[in-house]
């Protein structure tokens, strides 16, 4: 028999009993949906979180801090090193709130190979910003980023923060706009703005700073940035002049940025053998990645399911075609038909009804994700520019069916090799 | 054992040579065919004729390479069928032989044509070929216009006309028909039968028959008589 004949025969035979073959195709369906679906929503936070690492631009920069206190329930109190909740907050998602870094550690890590430029990072907590000259009622709470300084902000409109110098620059995101009165963001550019801070002792101050730009909606720049000189103009007015311990959030490091993973891993090892923990950009994105994966996991693991399933009905609607169609494979037989060429039309039918269910399934699936992209991007999501939450990759969709047909012809197999051992004479003696 | 073969015959197209075969197994094991020894010659019409039960349709079975036998062996032109591969086999039965079985068995969904076609399907003949043959066999037994009906939707009579045609579609050296007008009133068997013989005569078709219509047999140049599996005296039809 050519194979084009016995494709043929495959499709016909499966379209021919519509129920059963559209009850089997259900279960695939279902399966294909759902993996198309979930490696979509895989394919798209990943794509978005890494577009977001590269703006950040900061691949060489490692992110110290204080290890966070590994045991379980409430860190205990030290003097030393203990501070107010909140001040010791990461700037990033994942970045550990342990305690703060001491002038004595920042000389340690002096001495760990392959770091350089340690700076510290004060933080500090600033109440609200205006624009000078404006009305007191238009004065806007603000968080600053303590890490804005070193990192690349995704801008809408204008310049990244001055890495030297003594100017006061701040970067404000794009929700305040519309707020602060300005027409957008490139009208704001330019204007000096006034960041208003409370000191140890109550009383309220304002520093002008000029603003230099405006960021896109992130995923992590979340808050304001403000140059190096405009913090530590900050933290000095927030001090009051009293004697603080110099405690910092966190310190960055540049590492070189060819290093292999080996390389970054030792140094993150010397940097845990301080007592303290280094991450790098990467790092504390992973634990989005992580989650996100942990997410597409458990419902891949519910399309799986649903694909066992679908595999095993397809063993039964065979094996009640193989029973029903007992006649004519044994007529084939007899007529002198191989039983290669059997197992190969049995075969043909699993591997169909595979096709059909996948493909069918990932249809539908990309249809409904892209309107649901298209909701979610004007609703729920609208803050986080240019998130396509699923990411519908030709190859991983290929992929989907390609496993799914590959099931469905392994499940195929069994009824198969029933069909093509079948004895022609018993075949015919069958009433 | 006497064979009916004479020295002055080419080898003969299909010989049993001692042949047994038994169904069932342990004490219910059930012996349908004693030590039958047979030559069928190119050319022949053959009638197996013997009681309901008797074996006829297993006889026909063996020779026809559907069933191994448990013993003895089975010479297709002197060549040992008991030692052929699945794969020769299923050629020679492909390609040699044409079958009429007791039942029908046409595939209900499948048109009337692609029925007929369906030896040269598995043979892997093209399909503008199998048209045109299956088409050629279809006229020849006045059956064209019923083409694209279902399988199903014909008289008995004319379902026989569609299994005769695809026994006959890739133009086999011996046809094997058991009862083949069992199912038949008699006009509709006469002109089955009718259509056998003139194949038989034109183109010198081996014909191997079971039946136990005794005026079909009549037909038959030769008459092997089986009586509880084993052959009886075999005679020669004047
Ligand atoms: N599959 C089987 N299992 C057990 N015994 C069988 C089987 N097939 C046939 N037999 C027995 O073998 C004997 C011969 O059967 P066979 O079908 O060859 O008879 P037959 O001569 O063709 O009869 P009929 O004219 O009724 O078709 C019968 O006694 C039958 O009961
Ligand atoms: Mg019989």
């Amino acid at each position: 028999m050519r194979t084009s004949d016995l494709v043929r025969a495959a499709v016909g035979n499966t379209l021919r009993s519509r129920v059963r073959t559209t009850l089997t195709v259900l279960a695939l369906f279902v399966g294909a949906f759902t993996l198309t679906l979930t490696t979509a929503l895989g394919a798209g936070v990943t794509d978005y979180v890494t577009r977001q690492v590269d703006q950040l631009g900061a691949q060489d920069v490692l992110v110290v801090t204080a290890a966070a206190d590994s045991a379980p329930g409430p860190a205990r109190y030290d003097p030393d090193t203990s501070t107010p909740s909140g001040a010791g907050a990461g700037p990033l998602p994942g970045a550990a709130a342990g305690g703060a870094l001491t002038e004595a550690d920042l000389e340690d890590l002096e001495t760990v190979a392959g770091i350089s430029d340690i700076e510290p990072v004060r933080t500090t907590a600033v109440d609200y910003v205006r624009v000078a000259g404006g009305d007191l009622d238009e004065r806007y709470q603000l968080t600053i980023a303590p890490t804005a300084s070193i990192a690349r902000a995704d801008l809408a409109a204008g310049e990244q923060l001055a890495a030297e110098g003594s100017a006061h620059e701040v970067l404000l995101p794009e929700e305040y706009v519309e707020p602060l009165g300005f027409a957008d963001a490139e009208d704001a550019l330019g204007t000096t703005v006034l960041v208003g801070v409370t000191d140890v002792l109550g009383e309220q101050h304002e520093v002008e700073a000029e603003l230099v730009g405006i960021t896109n909606p992130s995923l992590l720049g979340a808050g304001g940035g403000a140059g190096r000189a405009l913090v530590e103009e900050l933290a000095e007015l927030q001090g009051a002049g009293v004697d603080q311990r110099p405690l910092y959030a966190v310190a960055t490091a540049r590492f070189d940025p060819s290093s292999d993973d080996a390389a970054v891993q030792q140094i993150k090892d010397a940097v845990a053998d301080l007592g303290l923990s280094a991450q790098t950009v990467e790092d504390q994105l992973g634990l989005i990645t992580t989650v996100i994966a942990g997410i597409t996991g458990v419902l891949n693991a519910f399309a799986v399911v649903a694909l066992v399933a679908a595999a095993f009905g397809i063993v039964n609607t065979l094996l009640m075609s193989v029973q029903e169609r007992t006649r004519e494979i044994g007529l084939m037989k007899a007529l002198g038909m191989s039983g290669g060429r059997v197992f190969g039309l049995f075969s043909l039918e699993a591997a169909f009804l595979g096709l059909l269910g996948s493909v069918l399934g990932s249809v539908v699936a990309m249809a409904v994700g892209t309107g649901l992209n298209a909701v979610l991007a004007a609703g729920p999501l609208s803050a986080l520019g240019g998130l396509d939450v699923l990411l519908f990759r030709p190859g991983s969709v290929l992929g989907v069916v390609g496993l799914i047909v590959a099931i469905a012809f392994l499940a195929g197999t069994l009824p198969a090799r029933r069909a093509a051992r079948q004895e022609p004479i018993d075949a015919l003696r069958y009433e | 054992m006497l064979t009916t073969s004479s020295p002055h015959r080419p080898e003969p197209l299909l010989r049993l040579d001692g042949v047994s075969t038994w169904y069932g197994r342990g004490s219910g094991r059930f012996r349908a065919l004693h030590d039958v020894s047979l030559d069928v010659h190119t050319g022949q019409s053959l009638a197996l004729v013997g009681k309901s039960g008797s074996g006829k349709s297993t006889l026909m079975h063996v020779l026809a390479l559907l069933d191994r036998p448990d013993e003895g062996r089975l010479l297709v032109d002197g060549v040992d069928a008991t030692r052929m591969s699945p794969r020769a086999i299923g050629r020679i039965r492909n390609q040699r032989f044409g079958f009429v079985f007791q039942q029908f068995f046409l595939v209900p969904d499948a048109t009337v044509l692609d029925n007929v076609v369906l030896p040269l399907t598995i043979a892997g003949v093209p399909l503008v070929e199998r048209r045109r043959r299956g088409m050629a066999v279809l006229e020849q037994l006045r059956l064209a216009e019923k083409k694209d009906n279902r399988a199903t939707a014909l008289s008995g009579g004319q379902k026989q006309r569609v299994v005769i045609a695809r026994a006959l579609v890739t133009e086999p050296d011996v046809v094997f028909a058991d009862e083949p007008t069992g199912n038949l009133d008699s006009a509709t068997g006469d002109l089955v039968a009718d259509e056998l013989f003139r194949l038989h005569r034109e183109r010198g078709i081996t014909l191997v028959l079971v039946t136990h219509d005794e005026d079909l047999a009549a037909r038959c140049e030769r008459h092997v008589v089986i009586r509880d599996g084993a052959l009886g005296r075999p005679e020669v039809a004047a």
